[in-house]
């Protein structure tokens, strides 16, 4: 019995109303009312947060590095998604 | 075409890119990266013992709840760090392990002991002046997990080091004559043992040139403890404390101050479990974990039976 | 007894009991069973430390004379010290302090939501704030109590012994002293009697929920809160003033 660590969770605070919830570290946890409140008690005993999201980290799922360049790289020449690729009078000032 | 993941490895490095968890890199930089972040928990929870012996005795309600907030912070510290070492595959259970079984080290300064209300003030000007002096750097450390650890670690920081020199300073100008020998003293005690923080000098630091290569480390012992006895000595003459050191005088070719020869036979001594009080930290530890064990496996079982229950509910619904 | 000195005297037993139970918890800083709790229980420490503070220092502007939040925590001795037996009972291991929290999270709670409509203004406010902080230690002594209840067969049969023996301090809470009588009686204390069945009730629903069986034992100490303590509280004063006592009058 005495092997098993309480699992690890990631931690993602929202700092204030309107941002969104970032990720701010990991923590380990029983269970997820522990979680949340060990991420109140360690993120934010200096007022970092109004809102806290907890996941096991076992649920995230995330890219290979390997992959990187066949997965971010074909975004680079598409600059016609960008504003500046328009050109425009300068009286137009502001679109 | 081959590619040498080695030497993509050091470009990115030398360009001041971050490794991230599930990048390649060489196994000598995951192991040597795991020691020293493991390290530097075990050094944080270590640390929480000398002060955390005062709590109950703070002097006054303003100096116990800084104090409490303080060693608190060095547990959040300890939590960040082993985290981040978590992203290098070893469990925070294996970790403490190797602490509690002496197999791994943690700072020699948290095995002396704090036996006046001064070393409260002493610890917190000068051995955790010494630790932002070694952690600032590290805030660029070429391990993005480690880094960004140590950016959260220096942020509470600072309160740590104002915190303790006010200590001092309260002793030295407002204190009765007890009060300022108790600063002197415990000056006298903590000095030499926290300009050993710093490490080996340099030409006997024989890891240090890789991990500089790394960027594990950004600055060299000898000049860290340079640093910080430079910022230090008027801080001192502030508190009117000497500084236990008489060959410590500025050297104005150098533009730094010079200082007496370091004990190294001490400190050796120390690293090897024969500081006053490395049977006495060690075994705080190691019972604090071990009579935590019921509760931590308590908890295991009760989450356990609940999200049995809950998948039953959910099967007869 | 002058109104001003019934205030008085009350507003000590109500800081009393916070000081003495959070210099309790403030003892696991460094010792706890794993670093977020340890990180849990300081917080806990330190929102009672806060709270008693506030108490102190508005019982010390009362007394006046030079008197601060210091003079007025540090220099009484036992038979002076108003707080009930319950908050210096010893940690002894999690669950007890476990139980003894939860006991007082309950009682602390539904004593503040009373105190917010004092009819001093000051208490009132020190009220408002404790009601939030409670709030949480009440939710996260509870999870504890029930975690440890319904967790392995040693926590549930640590848990039982905590909770039996801490039971015979949990009465002497809504036994009203002369002061919280007459505190009441002039509108600036709780009502003890009304708050008694919230606590059982409470009580009850935690520990059903904690497969923890509730004490039959009819037995319950007093004294704490007129100054007739155990012998534990002795202790906790002789670690706390030391510095105040060997050093009368420095400043730190
Ligand atoms: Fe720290
Ligand atoms: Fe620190």
């Amino acid at each position: 019995m005495s092997n098993k660590e309480w699992p690890i969770w990631e931690v993602f605070i929202r700092a204030k109303q309107g941002l969104n919830h970032k990720h701010v570290g990991s923590l380990h946890a029983a269970d997820v009312q522990m979680a949340i409140e060990n991420a109140r008690d360690v993120y934010t005993r200096r007022m970092e947060g109004i809102s806290i999201w907890v996941v096991e980290s076992k649920h995230i799922h995330a890219s290979e590095p390997s992959d990187q360049e066949a997965l971010f790289e074909p975004a680079n020449d598409k600059i016609y998604r960008h504003p500046t690729f328009y050109i425009l009078p300068e009286e137009l000032n502001h679109m | 075409m081959e590619i040498n993941l080695e030497e993509v490895f050091q470009q990115k490095i030398d360009n001041e890119i971050k490794i991230e968890p599930r990048d390649w890199m060489p196994e000598k930089y995951r192991k040597t990266l795991l020691r020293q972040i493991s390290q530097h928990a075990h050094s944080e929870i270590v640390g929480m013992l000398p002060e955390g012996n005062w709590i109950t005795r703070a002097p006054n309600l303003r100096r116990k709840v800084a104090l409490i907030a303080k060693v608190q912070d060095e547990a959040g510290h300890g939590l960040y760090l082993y985290s981040a070492a978590e992203t290098l595959g070893m469990s925070r259970d294996e970790m403490l392990s190797e602490l509690h079984s002496g197999k791994a080290k943690y700072s020699s300064i948290f095995n002396y002991p704090t036996v006046t209300w001064a070393d409260m003030g002493a610890i917190g000007w000068l051995v955790d002046g010494a630790a932002i002096m070694n952690q600032v750097p590290l805030c660029r450390a070429s391990y993005g997990p480690y880094a960004r650890a140590m950016v959260r670690v220096c942020k509470e920081e600072s309160f740590h080091q104002r915190q303790g020199y006010e200590i001092m300073l309260t002793l030295c100008t407002k204190g009765n004559p007890a009060q300022k020998a108790m600063a002197q003293d415990a000056l006298n005690r903590w000095w030499w043992p926290s300009i050993m923080m710093f490490g080996p000098n340099d030409e006997h630091s024989p890891n240090s040139a890789q991990s500089m290569k790394w960027k594990i480390k950004r600055i060299s012992n000898d000049e860290l403890r340079q640093k910080f006895i430079d910022v230090t000595v008027p801080q001192a003459d502030i508190l009117g404390l000497t500084i236990p050191d008489k060959d410590l005088k500025w050297n104005e070719e150098r533009g730094h101050y010079d200082f007496g020869t370091i004990d190294w036979e001490e400190f050796n001594q120390v690293v090897a479990g024969n500081g006053p009080c490395n049977k006495q930290r060690l075994k705080a530890r190691v019972d604090a974990w071990n009579n935590g064990e019921w509760v931590r496996d308590a908890a295991t079982a009760y989450a356990e039976k609940r999200a049995k229950r809950e998948a039953g509910k959910t099967e007869a619904a | 007894m002058s109104d001003r000195e019934l205030l008085y005297n009350y507003t000590l037993h109500l800081a009393d009991n916070s000081m003495i139970l959070g210099q309790r918890c403030s003892e696991w800083c460094a010792h706890g069973p794993i670093l977020e709790q340890d990180i849990a229980i300081t917080n806990i420490a330190l929102d009672l430390i806060g709270e008693a503070r506030s108490l102190y220092q508005f019982a010390s502007e009362m007394r006046g004379e030079g008197h601060t939040e210091d003079s007025v925590a540090f220099l009484r001795d036992v038979l002076d010290y108003k707080n009930a037996l319950l908050v210096e009972q010893p940690n002894t291991d999690w669950a007890y302090t476990i139980a003894r929290q939860f006991f007082y999270d309950v009682y602390h709670f539904n004593l503040h939501l009373a105190l917010a409509n004092s009819s001093e203004k000051r208490i009132s406010e020190i009220a408002l704030k404790t009601i939030k902080e409670t709030t949480y230690h009440l939710k996260w002594s509870s999870e504890w109590m029930i975690r440890l209840g319904d967790g392995t067969d040693i926590s549930k049969s640590k848990m039982q012994d905590a909770v039996n023996h801490l039971w015979e301090y949990t009465g002497e809470l809504f036994q009203a002293s002369d002061i919280e009588k007459m505190a009441f009686e002039k509108g600036f204390g709780a009502d003890l009697s009304a708050i008694a069945p919230l606590w059982h009730s409470k009580v009850k629903e935690v520990l059903d929920e904690a497969t923890i069986a509730i004490p039959q034992s009819a037995y319950q100490q007093k004294g704490g809160k007129t100054g007739l303590h155990s012998e534990h509280l002795g202790y906790i004063l002789a670690d706390m003033q030391f510095l105040q006592r060997a050093y009368p009058g420095a400043e730190w």
